[in-house]
């Protein structure tokens, strides 16, 4: 038996799982996914992500792939486009620099200067 | 809590059932686990998304990449490149009628002209998991309803509203709701019509398969309205999925507290039942098919008394098609105000089509009420196929009429269709090129009805097999003019005598098949053979 009360509160926990499917404008962070990449390690860097996301309850980012970007040598590539602000490419990411990048970047704001190997303007 | 990075919804809808979508859904988690992605890529079955012949059909978030005729073959490339290394698989993303790839849902005219209120949750939710369903609204209209509504106040929004019966009569909705709350009785029913006879509609299957919390949602709002205990779903027997679906949402709405007694932890009481029938077309008429529940012959009664008066033994009922409940939620949710908005003045809100026949992209669409036959045909459903020609529609399904290229600007909602002699009925949609021959069409509409008609009223068991032989007659070329007009007579005679819809409205497709196509008709008569070389 539950009233509208605890109706409400498990709408808003099973939220998370859905936000995905809406055509959002949220964060979107691109791991470059091609064989270079899985091959320096894209995979774990992805990973890392997810489980630092969770961490901070940010179900809203989504984090995709793309295929390689010609700078093999960098990988792995992770991407972070913020809506309405230049994209920004990091290189070389390792599992513990993807989570300097969640808190410092997507939580916080703050670009990690020390990765970056790009910054498109938008 | 785990967080997936990508969700993939495989639609479970009937019609790409038939296509093995749930051979390609557990391919799938297989290939999808054998990659090691399991933790990260979540799969699920969904509702029909609506390209029908398109299927089956595939759906990756959060890109949102929308996947057409996916076979067991295709797997292996989507999961390696798409899942694995974020490459869109081209070759699988639907072309319509031009060279360009559409990725996502809101790149084409299909989706984009479309307006989801009825359909919002198929082919986003998983319809088997009750948490989705709140996530995306479900129950909140009911618990509106229940703790800051009298019924009074509820019936008068769906009156103000302006919504009618989506069942096919289209009769106001509020109406009946009054009828039935002001009808006396110690115990009272609302029943759900989900019987779908018929032909070329798959709707309400689709809407149950896709989103049952939905009429779950409506049929509690109807019975806290007309102060209604016991609740009915009258479901065809054949559709399996429909019923395995509502039977496990009703079972989670009632582990939820949201259907027994004292629901929401107030005094108020409701419950479900499903009942199948067994697939006779006049059992969608509503006196008929409280005679099936009853556990009688499924025959009409004699109107008056509306079963809003005296329904299921006897006491007051309320029945409403599917998709006339599905519209409840939101309404209630939204305000009439909302509801006003869309559709036309006199006939508001979204109408869902069943698309077939010589169309491109068959399948189910829903749009706003008023839009023109030539959008839905052409725009939405992609025109038709192999550079044939439109020859005719036929509008509300089997007894509903048949109209011609130039009523392709008819706006389609209740009263503009009724008024162009023809009838929107449940929303089929039966596209017709210029191969087919509208008397033979005629021809086995009739058969149809000489079939279904239950044989209980003279005019319609004698009427219709009549019909019958004079349009077998025409079409083989050995009629005349007297055939002609005593086919018109007699439709006239059942349109004023027959008991119920179903003998009352037989004649409707010849009817209107004579008004717009005369000359085809007659040339049927003066020897010279089928025009379209199809009778013979
Ligand atoms: C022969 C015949 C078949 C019908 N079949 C259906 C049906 O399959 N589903 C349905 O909802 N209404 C069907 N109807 C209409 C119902 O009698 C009734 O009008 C409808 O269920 C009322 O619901 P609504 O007001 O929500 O449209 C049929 C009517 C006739 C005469
Ligand atoms: S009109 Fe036809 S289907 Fe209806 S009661 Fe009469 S015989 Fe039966």
């Amino acid at each position: 038996m539950k009233s509208l009360d605890e109706l409400k509160a498990i709408r808003e926990r099973a939220q998370q799982a859905l936000k995905m499917r809406e055509s959002g404008d949220g964060v979107v962070v691109q791991v470059a996914m091609g064989t270079c990449g899985i091959a320096a390690g894209a995979r774990g860097v992805m990973m890392a992500l997810l489980d630092e996301l969770v961490l901070r309850k940010r179900s809203d980012v989504f984090v995709t792939q793309t295929g390689c970007a010609g700078l093999c040598e960098k990988e792995p590539i992770v991407t972070v486009k913020v809506p309405g602000k230049s994209d920004v490419v990091y290189g070389g990411v390792t599992d513990q620099k993807a989570r300097d990048i969640v808190g410092s970047h997507i939580i916080n704001g703050q670009i990690v200067s020390d990765y970056v190997l790009n910054i498109k303007e938008a | 809590m785990t967080l997936h990075r990508s969700h993939v919804l495989v639609c479970s809808g009937s019609n790409c059932a038939l296509h093995s979508s749930s051979f390609v859904k557990d391919r799938l988690t297989l290939e999808i686990s054998q990659a090691g992605l399991g933790d990260e890529i979540r799969v699920l079955e969904t509702g029909c998304f609506g390209l029908c012949a398109q299927g089956p059909i595939m759906v990756v978030y959060p890109e949102g990449i929308h996947y057409c005729k996916v076979g067991l073959e295709d797997i292996g490339e989507i999961v390696q490149e798409h899942l694995l290394k974020g490459r869109i698989v081209n070759r699988l993303l639907f072309k319509g009628t031009s060279d360009k790839n559409w990725m996502t849902k809101d790149d084409f005219d299909f989706y984009r002209k479309q307006e989801r209120v009825v359909l919002r949750n198929a082919g986003v939710i998983d319809p088997e998991n009750i948490e989705e369903s709140l996530v995306r609204g479900g129950y909140a209209a009911f618990g509106k309803a229940l703790s800051e509504m009298t019924p009074s106040q509820v019936i008068q929004e769906i009156t103000d509203s302006g919504l009618q019966g989506r069942g096919g009569a289209g009769f106001p909705t509020g109406r009946k709701w009054q009828f039935t709350q002001e009808a006396a009785g110690d115990k009272k029913y609302v029943v759900c019509n989900a019987d779908e006879g018929e032909p070329g509609t798959s709707k309400d299957r689709l809407i149950l398969e896709g989103d049952p919390h939905t009429i779950i949602e409506g049929m509690l709002i109807a019975g806290y309205a007309i102060g209604a205990t016991q609740g009915f779903v009258y479901i065809r027997g054949e559709y399996l999925l429909s019923i395995e679906r509502l039977q496990k949402a009703i079972n989670q709405a009632r582990e939820f507290g949201l259907l027994g007694k004292g629901i929401l932890g107030s005094d108020f009481e409701f419950d479900l039942e499903i009942r199948s029938g067994a697939g006779a077309y006049v059992c969608g008429e509503e006196t008929a098919l409280l005679n099936s529940i009853e556990g009688k012959r499924g025959e009409p009664r004699f109107k008056p008394p509306y079963p809003a008066v005296r329904g299921l033994w006897q006491k007051p009922t309320l029945i409403n098609n599917v998709e006339t409940l599905a519209n409840i939620g939101p309404i209630i949710q939204n305000g009439s105000d909302w509801f006003r908005q869309i559709g036309t003045p006199e006939c508001p809100g979204t109408k869902v089509f069943t698309l077939s026949g010589n169309i491109c992209n068959s399948g189910l669409i829903e749009v706003p009420m008023g839009m023109t036959l030539r959008e839905i045909i052409y725009d939405i459903g992609g025109g038709i196929p192999d550079g044939h020609q439109f020859k005719m529609a036929q509008t509300g399904g089997t007894s509903g009429g048949c109209i011609s290229a130039d009523l392709l600007d008819v706006p389609m909602d209740i009263p503009s269709l009724a008024k162009a002699g023809t009838a929107l009925g449940s929303g089929a949609l039966l596209v017709v090129d210029d191969r087919h021959c509208v008397v033979d069409l005629a021809k086995t509409f009739l058969r149809f009805f000489a079939h279904e008609s239950c044989g209980q009223c003279t005019p319609c068991r004698e009427g219709t097999t009549v019909l019958l032989r004079l349009m077998n007659k025409l079409a083989s070329g050995k009629g005349d003019a007297q055939d002609i007009t005593n086919l018109q007579r007699l439709s006239t005679t059942m349109q004023q005598a027959s008991l119920c819809g179903l003998g009352q409205t037989a004649p409707l497709p010849i009817l209107s098949a004579l008004t717009f196509f005369a000359d085809e008709f007659h040339a049927h008569l003066e020897g010279q053979g089928c025009p379209a070389g199809v009778c013979g």
